[in-house]
């Protein structure tokens, strides 16, 4: 069926127009989802690009003169840093419970992986709030980098978690066999065998997770606010990059420095996922 | 020695799993610990039921808010979900290798393009655009599920795709096999085989749209009233949460955003649990 030729093809659907329309259709929301896809980023870029220039755009010290975008990269890398920091680490490890030690039907097992689902259906404007709740409300930290970082180490676990265990689960039994047939420990196995060949799978997911973390504005707005200074503590508040771009657009007077950021915004992202798909092919190869 | 690290790394990794359960435990219990006195003290059908958001002279009802969220979800719903099981099938089955090597990632980057972009982008493209064609501000009911419906294509064409390729090959091959062409065998057998997870996609779908809130916030119009027309201006319930919060002052105002942000969380819960069980019935 997949090599017959153009005029074979016009031939059937002659024959049969249902067919021909089918196709025609499938083909042509396929185009209409690359076409949006292919316009916004050349729309952004061919009216961002420009803007880059402006000057004091990547001062080091942002003011309402040149609203400089240079803090909130680097408080990006921080948040991006400590949100990892916590969720790789818990991500990691669930995973490792779920794939090397649970044995079946463990009701433990059905409730993590329930809730790491509903985890994951959470929008982020709802984990915002529930961070507000928690931390500005409750605790009376008020808007910190800390309570930004936690909120949003929360919201990239099921992520971490996910992809961990495909990455685990990838990982062949004789693997582990041989490790333990060697005389090795189930731990040793872990660290030693299995985590080793599981590494760019996981890769793959933490990659995207900082995805997630670059793009994120909902819940960071009302857990670590929306000051554009570098933090001096992790009870600072602080914006990230996604926050700086909402707080220029609701000003409503710095359109050319919002195209500006949502250029930086967008290479960042095509290059984060071009990265997790290249981790990602290295791991169908490595196998 | 080396028994007991054993152990001791076993209840380390049994704890770390606990953390998603304890995680959702925490969320619920101060978000609705919030969130019910307040609905409670406001009246469950003041709040739920009443049409007239004005928090300074003491009205909080979110009804038009909660009409908003779906109108928005159900345009976003019949625009994309079309769209997005169509290019599924194309990926699953149409695609020449070569294509999809190209066509999946750019789906993926479709899913990673951060909210507050489209938002701009919408803003810079789709309102004017509007304005032209309608007149009007171009901001309404329309043009949000249209930024939607773009903002959802992903997950539906991800969760519809690997439905499809679920599908044993031999009911494709049955169908060729009795003279029906390339096209009609994957529409009339694949696709009402892949029937259940192509709607766990969809419910999912409705999930992103309803939840979403940076993109909608600068396009949807925000007046918080029950709209009339598909043109109309419209505030869903996750835009009342961040257009207010910031000069809401302290008291039942501010409570009354939370408890937005708890009805929305319940809408949730219910899209995720109709999700789950339909994904376990496919199982």
């Amino acid at each position: 069926m997949a090599n017959r030729n153009f005029r074979q093809r016009l031939k059937e659907y002659k024959r049969s127009p249902l067919s021909g329309l089918l196709f025609l259709l499938v083909c042509i929301s396929a185009f209409i989802a690359v076409a949006v896809l292919i316009f916004l980023i050349i729309y952004i870029l061919y009216h961002g690009i420009p803007n880059l220039t402006l000057p004091g755009l990547f001062a080091w010290e942002y003011n309402s003169e040149n609203v400089s975008m240079m803090p909130a990269i680097i408080n990006t890398v921080i948040m991006t840093a400590l949100s990892l920091a916590m969720a790789v680490p818990l991500g990691v490890f669930s995973a490792i419970y779920l794939v090397e030690y649970a044995k079946r039907g463990n009701r433990l097992v059905k409730l993590v992986r329930i809730t790491a689902e509903t985890l994951s259906g959470i929008p982020s404007i709802v984990y915002g709030l529930f961070g507000y709740v928690l931390f500005v409300i409750t605790l009376h930290w008020g808007y910190t980098l800390l309570s930004g970082a936690i909120t949003l180490a929360i919201m990239i676990l099921p992520l971490i978690m996910r992809t961990t265990e495909e990455a685990l689960i990838a990982v062949p039994d004789s693997f582990r066999e041989g490790s333990f047939g060697l005389g090795a420990g189930r731990l040793r196995t872990v660290f030693r065998i299995v985590l080793p060949s599981a590494v760019p799978g996981i890769l793959a997911g933490v990659i995207l997770a900082i995805g997630r973390i670059v793009g994120e504005s909902a819940a960071l707005i009302f857990t670590a606010g929306t000051n554009p200074v570098v933090p001096d503590s992790l009870f600072a508040s602080t914006r990230t990059l996604s926050v700086h771009m909402y707080a220029l657009m609701s000003e409503g007077l710095y359109t050319e420095q919002a195209f500006a950021t949502a250029v930086v915004l967008l290479v960042v992202v095509i290059f984060i996922n071009a990265l997790s798909g290249f981790v990602a092919k290295r791991l169908a190869t490595d196998k | 020695m080396k028994k007991y690290s054993e152990t001791a790394m076993k209840y380390i990794f049994m704890a770390s799993a606990t953390v998603s359960i304890i995680a959702v435990v925490v969320i619920c219990v101060f978000l609705f610990s919030k969130g019910f006195p307040t609905i409670a003290e406001i009246g469950v059908f003041n709040f739920l039921g009443g049409t007239v958001w004005k928090p300074l002279e003491g009205h909080f009802g979110i009804f038009p808010m909660i009409v908003g969220s779906i109108y928005v979800t159900a345009g976003a719903i019949i625009l994309g979900v079309p769209i997005g099981i169509l290019c599924a099938v194309f990926m699953a089955r149409f695609c020449p290798p070569k294509l999809y090597k190209i066509l999946k990632p750019a789906v993926d980057l479709l899913a990673g393009i951060p909210s507050i972009v489209y938002g701009f982008f919408a803003l810079m493209v789709i309102v004017p655009v509007m304005q032209d064609i309608f007149g009007g501000s171009g901001k309404g009911i329309l043009t949000a599920s249209i930024l939607l419906a773009i903002m959802i294509l992903p997950t539906i064409i991800g969760v519809a795709e690997s439905a499809l390729r679920a599908v044993p090959e031999s009911y494709y091959e049955g169908s060729l096999a009795l003279g029906a062409t390339h096209e009609r065998s994957v529409f009339f057998t694949l696709l009402p085989a892949a029937k259940s997870g192509i709607l766990a996609g969809v419910i999912l779908g409705i999930g992103r749209a309803i939840g979403e809130t940076m993109a909608v916030v600068y396009i949807a119009g925000n007046q918080p009233i029950l709209p009339d027309s598909i043109l109309s201006g419209v505030r869903t319930m996750t835009a009342n949460i961040v257009l207010e919060m910031g000069y809401a002052a302290d008291g039942i105002h501010r409570n009354a955003l939370i408890a937005t942000a708890v009805v929305l969380f319940v809408f949730i819960l219910i899209i995720n649990l109709s999700f789950s069980l339909l994904r376990r019935r496919n199982d």
